[in-house]
């Protein structure tokens, strides 16, 4: 009887899972619709749907769906179609490691902490698959340089994680967020910018857009994509945003910590990801492109330092208050 | 068999099938991207053996950097669509690595396999702590030399190519 319950347990969670994995993005892609738009002083999607075209992102869905499935004659088939999948699936594994309270989470590993990081850094294979098997030389430099800003902004990324793992003790995402308290706010502070810079890169958002230049590569990986395939890498960028989002909300601001925190825990930590969320579009309105150079400098001379400088911070902190 | 049997011989199949694959596909990127599914699997199988630290390492170190810097440094050179015939290898090379690589799994099976068949590892415990202690206790000072041998090879990298830079007479 109880082996039904856990079998019945585990298929809710996982359809749990995919359903927020579906509809967040989803959310942010609508806010980021509307944000740009008010920001740019314009109105934005106002008619698919009714009430200010919040139908906007099914009606493109369905227009993806439509669209003719293309794969370019000189292109490596099996790994051109395999690459979206490959981009996606990374995120969909981070994201049921994530929690938004001590209970709401779709798997409590030990080590979630680690384990987002390392699904993040293995999202950066399919847009190098995709880059290689288009046979395009933009495709092509595009995937080089964004593996080239991965590999650099990882190393900040896991720098910042390590910090707040140190200053809670312990690697489960649920440990650090009870470990926290307001005063991280201060004492952490210089690895949640770096942490919020590093995912900015890491997802290859404007400032950080140089692998999809459209001035100078057409659209870097994705020139070769239409229709369903491109939605999926589409999909893996607002996936991203939501799962950064959500473990800057959890490692750097306490993620449920807030007034009635044993009930609305979880809208908590959903609110303070959207706030991040939005924070993350107003930067792509208000920065202009970073060139490859000032990009690479920006990791090694400033992100990396800074990072290592919060390590040796948060070293003293621990062993002073211990 | 247990369940967890079962995931162990379907991991550690998936590990010694990719494997293969990359070392026999005529595609150069092919080859790279199977060694990806095959360190994959190798992660997979230390979760099924309790030691989730390790494989989540292996995730992040293996998989996420080192193939992507093994992609990366194909296609920085050569990397084409379909086979190739410029970079094939010549059949006696092709016999001369199987006969290697079988002799040394031949020598690897017959000192490892006695020296652990009976060893046996409780699963369920927790195993963070005690590879952080292990790490940072008993082998730290090897931990600290590797480091700095880590340390060395980036300086002499970094002069290599500066070095090479200034003979060409160019600006730095």
């Amino acid at each position: 009887m109880s082996e039904g319950w856990n079998v019945l347990e585990v298929v809710l969670r996982a359809v749990a899972v995919l359903a927020a994995f579906l509809v967040l993005p989803l959310l942010v892609g609508q806010t980021e619709h509307k944000v740009m738009a008010h920001m740019q002083g314009r109105l934005g999607p106002m008619y698919a749907g009714g009430f200010h075209g919040w139908a906007q992102l099914v009606a493109d869905a369905v227009k993806f769906i439509q669209k003719e499935d293309i794969t370019p004659a000189r292109a490596d088939r099996g790994v051109f179609r395999l690459a979206p999948f490959v981009a996606l699936i990374p995120y969909l594994v981070a994201m049921a490691v994530v929690p938004l309270s001590p209970t709401i989470v779709g798997a409590d590993v030990p080590g979630s902490a680690l384990l987002v990081l390392a699904a993040t850094g293995v999202g950066i294979i399919g847009t190098l698959m995709g880059g290689w098997a288009s046979a395009s030389k933009y495709s092509m430099l595009g995937a080089m340089r964004a593996a080239a800003q991965l590999v650099s902004y990882e190393l900040p990324m896991v720098l910042a994680v390590a910090s707040v793992a140190l200053a809670a003790g312990t690697l489960s995402m649920v440990g650090i967020a009870e470990a926290w308290t307001p005063w991280w706010l201060l004492w952490q502070a210089p690895g949640a910018f770096v942490f919020l810079v590093a995912a900015l890169a890491e997802l290859q958002r404007p400032p950080f857009d140089m692998p999809i230049a459209d001035s100078e590569l057409v659209f870097g990986i994705f020139t070769e994509y239409t229709g369903l395939r491109f939605a999926f890498f589409l999909l893996a960028e607002y996936a991203g945003i939501v799962l950064f989002s959500l473990i800057f909300s959890v490692l750097w601001l306490g993620g449920w910590a807030g007034p009635f925190e044993a009930g609305l825990g979880w809208l908590w930590t959903i609110l303070k990801a959207y706030a991040i969320a939005v924070l993350m579009i107003w930067l792509r309105v208000s920065w202009p492109r970073l060139r490859e150079d000032q990009l690479q400098r920006l990791a090694w001379v400033w992100l990396v330092p800074i990072a290592l400088l919060q390590l040796a911070i948060t070293a003293v902190g621990v062993v002073m208050m211990r | 068999m247990t369940s967890r049997e079962i995931a162990f011989v379907v991991v550690g199949a998936i590990t010694a099938l990719s494997a293969l694959l990359a070392v026999t596909t005529k595609q150069v990127v092919h080859a790279a991207l199977w060694l990806l599914v095959s360190l994959g699997a190798l992660a997979g199988a230390y979760v099924v053996l309790g030691q989730e630290l390790v494989g989540i390492v292996q995730l992040l170190v293996y998989v996420g950097a080192i193939v992507v810097l093994v992609l990366f440094a194909l296609m920085l050179t050569r990397a084409p669509i379909g086979r190739h015939p410029g970079i094939d290898t010549p059949r006696w090379e092709r016999f001369l690595a199987a006969a290697l690589g079988g002799a040394t799994t031949a020598l690897l099976a017959s000192v490892l396999l006695p020296m652990f068949a009976s060893a046996r590892v409780s699963e369920d415990a927790p195993a963070t702590p005690a590879i952080g202690e292990a790490v940072f206790g008993t082998w730290v000072w090897p931990f600290e030399l590797l480091s700095v041998l880590l340390l060395v090879a980036l300086v002499t990298a970094f002069a290599v190519s500066r070095i090479v830079l200034h003979h060409e007479g160019e600006a730095p």
